[in-house]
């Protein structure tokens, strides 16, 4: 049973969903200012120009600082939700679960300017801390899909046995639940991270005149001499996700496996 | 337990948090979260809803109510052709997504074994998290005039001009968002897929029929809350897509968040840019709703005939029986030329015509 032609179907889509990041590093080592084929010989002169564009450092500052805060504040968010949703039963549980699971689903463009027009209403200048709490409304979702698996394969009797031993419902969560669902806040705080930092819609209508590292990259793709430059910003970008990604995955099936749940795989 | 009761004698009241009812814990528990989307999500949204019947002033909004935006919205020859255009786009992107991703699903599903299968979901997912910007541009430099695929299909002497039906256009902008979003269709199909209970399709199987006639009869049924979940996390977000009209789209493929965007950002005329979002997510829930009246119909007629008349018959008659209702639609959408107008009447007939078939029945 080795599926036959859904096996070569698979692997031919996987080809089709790696293709444009095989051909990032080619281009982005390539000898050429056009990007097309014949491939015009080795440099790395694209990836020394990184390292003197001021505008692109400053643009990278300002992601890290809003991605940073942004993870960490929706995982916070996400801790509270999670738990929540998957312990307690409450009056509206659905409709409340499901409206702070909105952005998943909601186009970008909607969010971005409705925040746009409430900020600008009540006179909230436009900058990274805009940006902030744009980026901490898309990425929370995202930590309750994942804290929710990590709470959700914690056993309630750990729980009750800390109670029946005299700890508050405080320092249970911070001597049992919290050490548990460890690996599971770490994956989320790596996730959300990643989100932030690849986050452009929300920064380009929020950021005002501070440049996040997506609305940077977007504005050099009118320029064609600098997308060769760009291509080799995007290959390092691409590899640092991917370790990130392989760390947060992980932790999470490292969480999943020390509450002795079973992984049924995926972020989603 | 004596001994710390003893030496404590806030015991009692410590405990007392343990005898507030469930609900308030819970509620008190989601809170921080809950007020967080409520500020920052429900009333942003109300208010765009709110905006989208004021009147654009210069620079400013008035507060004068006026239903005007979407007069303009609906009829005006530029915003109709492009929220047709959007439809259209995320109509073919969503078809085209769950159709390429359901092979996959079943393959990791029933063909890989079980310890691989994580590794199988997360090369899936690899790439959608990689830069969302990078990936788009990569597209128009495969697919653009001297693209990957022309200057690679010109070298090799397959081709002797450039391809131009997969630069700048709608084709463009449908190949890069199916392969935006495909993990996002694959997923969902395949936590469906693996709930299935496998004996389910052992006894089809012992039970003489053929695997195309248990894949259509027990699989796919069983499949389709993970495809709904599928259509439903593809075509909502790639009708407000921004990024992928603009670099791949070329002038003549301009979707509504372009419009939205300079509407807001350029024109700053919040009213229309308003009232542009609002219908566009009313076409996006109108279109669903048809949506599930077409897979209703179906079913109801399926169920009814399926016993009678060979698998192949029952499917071609519930399918007909379901698009007949589309050629009306398609009818009313030439006559009237608006998508909005057209997708609201189209929903509104399926319903009738799902309540009409289900009045029938009880009349039997």
């Amino acid at each position: 049973m080795n599926g036959g032609w859904f096996r070569i179907y698979a692997y031919g889509f996987l080809l089709f969903l790696y293709a444009p990041i095989l051909l990032l590093p080619i281009f982005a080592f390539n000898d050429g200012a056009i990007v097309a084929f014949p491939l015009a010989g080795f440099t790395t002169k694209w990836f020394d120009q990184l390292w003197v564009e001021p505008a692109l450092h400053q643009a990278l500052k300002n992601s890290l600082i809003i991605a940073v805060s942004a993870s960490i504040l929706s995982t916070c968010l996400g801790v509270f939700a999670a738990r929540a949703s998957t312990r307690y039963n409450f009056p509206l549980k659905g409709g409340i679960i499901g409206m702070i699971m909105l952005p998943l689903v909601l186009p970008e463009i909607i969010l971005a300017s409705a925040l746009l027009v409430v900020l600008l209403g009540i006179g909230i200048p436009l900058s990274i801390y805009t940006v902030i709490l744009g980026h901490v409304l898309v990425c929370t979702p995202f930590s309750i899909a994942v804290l929710t698996a990590a709470f959700q394969s914690l056993d309630k009797s750990l729980e009750e046995a800390a109670y029946d031993l005299g700890e508050t419902p405080a320092s249970t969560f911070r001597l049992i639940i919290l050490p548990l669902v460890t690996p599971g806040i770490i994956s989320s705080l790596l996730m959300t991270f990643t989100i932030s930092l690849d986050e452009f819609l929300m920064a380009f209508f929020l950021a005002g005149t501070e440049p996040t590292l997506p609305v940077y990259i977007f504005s050099q793709f009118r320029f064609p001499k600098s997308v060769p430059v760009v291509l080799a910003l995007g290959t390092v970008l691409v590899v640092a996700s991917i370790i990130l990604l392989t760390i947060a995955e992980y932790f999470r099936r490292r969480g999943i496996a020390k509450t002795g749940g079973k992984d049924t795989g995926g972020f989603l | 337990m004596a001994q710390p009761a003893a030496t404590k004698p806030s015991l009692p009241a410590r405990a007392a948090p343990k005898r507030r009812s469930e609900a308030v814990n819970g509620l008190l528990m989601v809170s921080p979260t809950a007020i967080y989307a409520l500020l920052l999500l429900a009333a942003p949204l109300a208010t765009i809803f709110a905006y989208s019947f004021l009147t654009d002033g210069y620079l400013t909004v008035e507060l004068t109510p006026t239903i005007g935006s979407y007069v303009e919205a609906w009829t005006n020859e530029v915003y109709r052709v492009v929220m047709l255009r959007s439809l259209g786009v995320a109509m073919a992107v969503t078809l085209a997504t769950v159709v390429l991703a359901f092979p996959i699903a079943y393959y990791v599903s029933f063909y890989v074994e079980p310890s691989r299968k994580s590794l199988w979901l997360f090369l899936i997912t690899i790439p959608f998290w990689t830069s969302y910007l990078i990936r788009v541009f990569l597209w128009k430099v495969i697919l653009g005039f001297n693209g990957v695929v022309n200057s690679g299909l010109m070298g090799l002497g397959i081709i002797d001009e450039p391809l131009t039906f997969i630069l700048y256009n709608t084709n463009a902008i449908v190949i890069t968002l199916a392969h935006a979003y495909a993990p996002f269709a694959i997923l969902p199909i395949f936590v469906a897929l693996e709930k299935i209970d496998r004996s389910f399709l052992e006894a089809g199987r012992d039970l003489g029929e053929s695997s195309f006639v248990t894949f259509f009869r027990v699989t796919l049924p069983l499949a389709m809350p993970g495809v709904i979940s599928a259509v439903m996390i593809v075509f909502i977000p790639t009708i407000g897509d921004y990024v992928t009209p603009h670099l791949v789209g070329g002038p003549e493929g301009k979707m509504v968040a372009n419009l939205v965007q300079v509407l807001y950002l350029k024109l700053d005329n919040y009213p229309l840019g308003s009232a542009l979002a609002v219908s566009s997510m009313l076409l996006v829930g109108l279109v669903l709703v048809m949506a599930a009246m077409q897979l209703a119909i179906f079913g109801y007629v399926f169920k009814r005939i399926a016993g009678q008349t060979p698998l192949i018959l029952a499917i071609f008659t519930a399918l007909a029986a379901a698009q007949a209702l589309l050629v009306v639609v398609i009818a009313l959408w030439l006559v009237t030329g608006s998508a909005v107008l057209t997708v609201a009447l189209g929903a509104a007939l399926h319903v009738v015509a799902l309540l009409a078939l289900r009045r029938k029945r009880s009349a039997l």
